[in-house]
């Protein structure tokens, strides 16, 4: 066995920073919900501090990788961190998907009396189980936490934005492998093709996706829609930002990919977004299958 | 494993610690962050014990003395958070940090980081949690459970505040999970097969497993959680066609887990320790590998035994109570093995062997408690009693932290190069083992004849056994001065050992100096002597 080098850092600033940041974060954002005047400030200044760390310790892990400090031996640890944070997120919106498939198949229909529940009718007088449009024939009902339900006056159309958004992100799952061929051949051009392609259709997705929110709430599906409502925006509200963030990386990495950051056989930064980019596309899969269509 | 190719630039290969505070805030090394999530956990589990010590106060006697219930109901839900994500979970991912590279013959962590990271999110989490106790309301209020709607319509203001700090330590588990996963698959030894791998590793690596698909759903149920109560969704409102029991099948598919997070690695503890001291290898190495693996895949698919009462179909408490009774199997071949092992083994009674000898007989106990309320109809009259609160106290005092104070012993040798007083800790450990079991053995008595947890008062025929579980409450608590000293007068005053001090011991961790240098391996150990030091080699 030949003697193995092995890599460990200097110590660092940029974890104390990163969690003073949060702390900030969230406690002014608790402070906001509770109505207190300063919340909204500590969370701008908290989500900078984020921001600023985030560049800060990122950056330093681009320059020491362009500047080969790294080994193969880091290599590979990173590609297991980037594969197990991508599993926790997919375990987050399984607890999502877990409270629609649950309140679908259980709870709606129990609050109806189905099963052996034949008294709830009568403990939910008027209760309307219909999934998209669930509330009560006297309309202004008041959840628990003391905020009116609105009632949607419209179904979401499925095939109408929401296909177009579904091929949209396959497609850009699809140019974004284009990328990464182009990059395995060495072809900086074309990876700078393909990526912006795939930038412009995830910022497309956005845009429809905004669109389609302005929509649903003129037409009363809102927040405060009951479990039809929760699950909607918060399963949707959760991919879009994670689609955001897919986009926002993939924008770092075209600007690393034009500074000639990556070679054939050494980009993890382009696989690693690439991964997640292909991640937040299976998630929107699922969402368009069991939010829109059925 | 490849030779890695890049040349290390200067000043990053051979160094020791900076000085000061600083040190501690900058490290990126596992041992140093492995001492500070110790002392962090030390620190919890002193102010949650503090906290027991007014719940057991309050119990001594029928009537209420000391304080408003509303104010027990905030010792109770706090003491429980802060010793399951603030002393446990902290206390066995430091132990993780200091072995696991060493184990492994590696020279660190494979994200070293992220690791710093990990650790510095806790105290910000934990300084959030305690704050809640002087907001306006009070701290939470409604149990370690959160169930909803008590902790969404009926919850002070405070309760956004838990919701953060849960996300925040959620996040720190996520990450050092993801790293100790990095670290075993990575930066293993290239001649270590898995299957060399001490056990403690292994069921870390899996433990690792069940962090990663619990948590999220955690930080997820807490989620909807806050978006109920300030953003007006119906997740866990009826009124809006959502279901609080769903709340409590989401919070238990988080919640089982958790449990077998808290015990994997106190499993992986005792087969090293009692090896040891029994003098010849682990019974049935790879058994015990599989029965780690087959137990926390069972933990996924047995939340609702904690819902028997809630309500469910006739079917699925049936199921849930036959999957409950199966994880009593691979526990068993556990229990048989270490017993194997000390089977005609010439056994010596050290300090760590003492904890996991009481161990093996205590965690036994509360496993059994576990299967008779695992029992659909039998727990109708069981649930949200003390019989509950006893089974749990089982598991995880005289299990899980039973299992951390015999590593920090049976380990304290290597980190400090010197040894703690045999004698003190010998009293020590009586100390503890009498008073824990007079404070919660009583527990079971009370739970069978009825008295419910999570109450201030008490009807009469409960006085006797309460008062003698606040007496053993009380000992017990003080035992945890005589830790402290013992603990820090080794590190002061001990006496220097060898690299071996424990003349049975096996594993890497015992080929390095007698105090281990900052970084571990900084060349990978050969095979012959990973063979050697193997937990199956004789
Ligand atoms: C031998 C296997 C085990 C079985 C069959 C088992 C079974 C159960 C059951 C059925 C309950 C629900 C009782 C009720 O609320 O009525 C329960 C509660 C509990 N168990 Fe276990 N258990 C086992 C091992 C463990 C272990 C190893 C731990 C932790 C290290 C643990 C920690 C807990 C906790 C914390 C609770 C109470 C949760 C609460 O606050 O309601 N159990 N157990
Ligand atoms: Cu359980």
């Amino acid at each position: 066995m030949s003697e193995q080098k092995y890599y460990v850092p200097d110590g660092t600033y940029w974890p104390i920073i990163g969690s003073i940041g949060v702390t900030i974060l969230f406690v002014g954002f608790a402070n906001q919900m509770h109505g207190v005047s300063w919340g909204a400030s500590a969370m701008v200044l908290g989500f900078a501090i984020v921001i600023f760390m985030l560049f800060g310790w990122l950056g330093q892990v681009v320059n020491e990788s362009v500047n080969g400090i790294y080994n193969s031996q880091v290599d590979r640890s990173f590609r297991w961190g980037m594969s197990w944070f991508i599993f926790s997120e997919v375990m987050f919106f399984a607890a999502f998907f877990g409270a629609l498939f649950y309140a679908r198949q259980i709870s709606v229909p129990w609050l109806s009396g189905e099963g052996n529940n034949l008294y709830t009718p009568e403990l939910w007088d008027g209760f309307k189980a219909t999934w998209q449009q669930i509330a009560f024939s006297t309309p202004g009902t008041t959840l628990k936490s003391g905020v009116e339900m609105s009632i949607p006056t419209q179904l979401v159309d499925t095939w109408g934005l929401p296909a177009l958004n579904t091929a949209l992100l396959l497609l850009s799952g699809v140019t974004l492998t284009f990328a990464h061929h182009a990059l395995r051949a060495e072809r900086r051009n074309q990876v700078i093709s393909w990526l912006v392609a795939t930038i412009v259709l995830g910022v497309a997705f956005l845009g429809f996706q905004v669109a389609e929110y302005g929509h649903a709430y003129a037409d009363g599906l809102q927040l405060t829609s009951g479990i039809y409502g929760s699950t909607f925006y918060m399963l949707t509200g959760f991919h879009g930002f994670h689609v955001t963030i897919g986009a926002i990386m993939l924008s770092v990495i075209l600007y690393r990919v034009q500074k000639g950051h990556f070679s054939a056989d050494s980009h993890f930064g382009f696989e690693g977004v690439a991964w997640y980019w292909h991640f937040v596309d299976v998630v929107w899969l699922g969402l368009f299958v069991f939010v829109y269509w059925l | 494993m490849t030779t890695a190719t890049a040349t290390i630039p200067h000043g990053v290969h051979h160094h020791g610690p900076e000085k000061g505070l600083m040190r501690w805030i900058k490290t990126t090394n596992h041992k140093d962050i492995g001492s500070l999530y110790m002392w962090f956990a030390f620190a919890m589990l002193l102010i949650g014990g503090a906290l027991a010590m007014g719940i057991r106060a309050e119990l001594l006697q029928p009537g209420m003395q000391l304080m408003e219930p509303q104010f027990f109901n905030q010792l109770t839900t706090m003491h429980g958070l802060i010793m399951v994500f603030g002393a446990i979970m902290p206390a066995f991912v430091g132990l993780g940090n200091w072995l696991i590279p060493m184990m492994i013959g590696a020279p660190d962590m494979a994200l070293p980081r992220m690791n710093n990271w990990s650790f510095w999110i806790l105290p910000f989490a934990g300084g959030i949690l305690l704050s809640t106790f002087f907001m306006e309301g009070g701290a939470p209020a409604f149990g370690w459970t959160f169930y909803a709607p008590l902790s969404t319509t009926f919850a002070p203001d405070s309760t956004d505040f838990f919701i953060f700090a849960v996300h925040l330590l959620g996040f720190s588990s996520i990450m050092g999970a993801i790293n100790i996963i990095a670290t075993v698959l990575n930066m293993r030894a290239p001649e270590m097969k898995l299957m060399d791998m001490p056990l403690f590793v292994w069921t870390w690596l899996i433990t690792s497993f069940l962090l990663i698909g619990a948590m999220p759903v955690l930080a997820g149920v807490v989620t909807m959680m806050l978006t109920d109560r300030n953003f007006g969704t119906a997740f866990f409102d009826a009124t809006g066609g959502g279901d609080p029991v769903m709340f409590q099948h989401i919070f238990w598919f988080f919640g089982h887990p958790e449990v077998y997070i808290m015990i994997l690695p106190a499993f992986g503890i005792t087969s090293h320790i009692i090896p040891t001291f029994a003098r010849k290898p682990l019974f049935g190495y790879s058994s015990m590998v599989y029965a780690t693996a087959s137990i926390a895949f069972l933990s996924y698919i047995v939340w609702a035994h904690h819902m028997f009462l809630t309500g469910m179909p006739v079917a699925g408490g049936l199921y849930f109570m036959y999957a409950t009774m199966l994880i009593a199997v691979p526990t068993g071949v556990k229990v048989f093995n270490w017993v194997a092992t000390m089977w005609r083994g010439s056994m010596t009674f050290e300090a760590p062997m003492l904890w996991t000898l009481s161990f093996v007989f205590l965690f036994t106990i509360g496993g059994f408690s576990g299967l008779m309320l695992g029992i659909a109809p039998a727990d109708i009259q069981y649930h949200d009693t003390y019989f509950v609160v006893a089974h749990f106290h089982y598991v995880l005092v005289t299990g899980a932290l039973w299992a951390i104070i015999a590593a920090t012993l049976y380990w304290l040798p290597k980190w400090t190069g010197k040894m703690y007083n045999e004698s003190l800790a010998k009293i020590h450990f009586w100390w503890a083992v009498i008073s824990v079991n007079i404070l919660f053995f009583p527990q079971h008595f009370l739970g069978l004849a009825g008295m419910p947890r999570r109450i201030p008062d008490y009807s009469l025929q409960f006085a006797d056994f309460n008062l003698i579980s606040s007496i053993g409450g009380f000992a017990f608590g003080a035992s945890f001065f005589l830790l402290t000293y013992i603990v820090v007068d080794c590190i002061r005053n001990g006496k220097p050992v060898s690299a071996r001090p424990w003349k049975g011991a096996k594993g890497l961790e015992w080929t390095l100096d007698a105090k281990a240098p900052y970084h571990s391996f900084n060349t990978p150990p050969s095979r012959a002597l990973i063979e050697a030091e193997s937990q199956h080699s004789a």
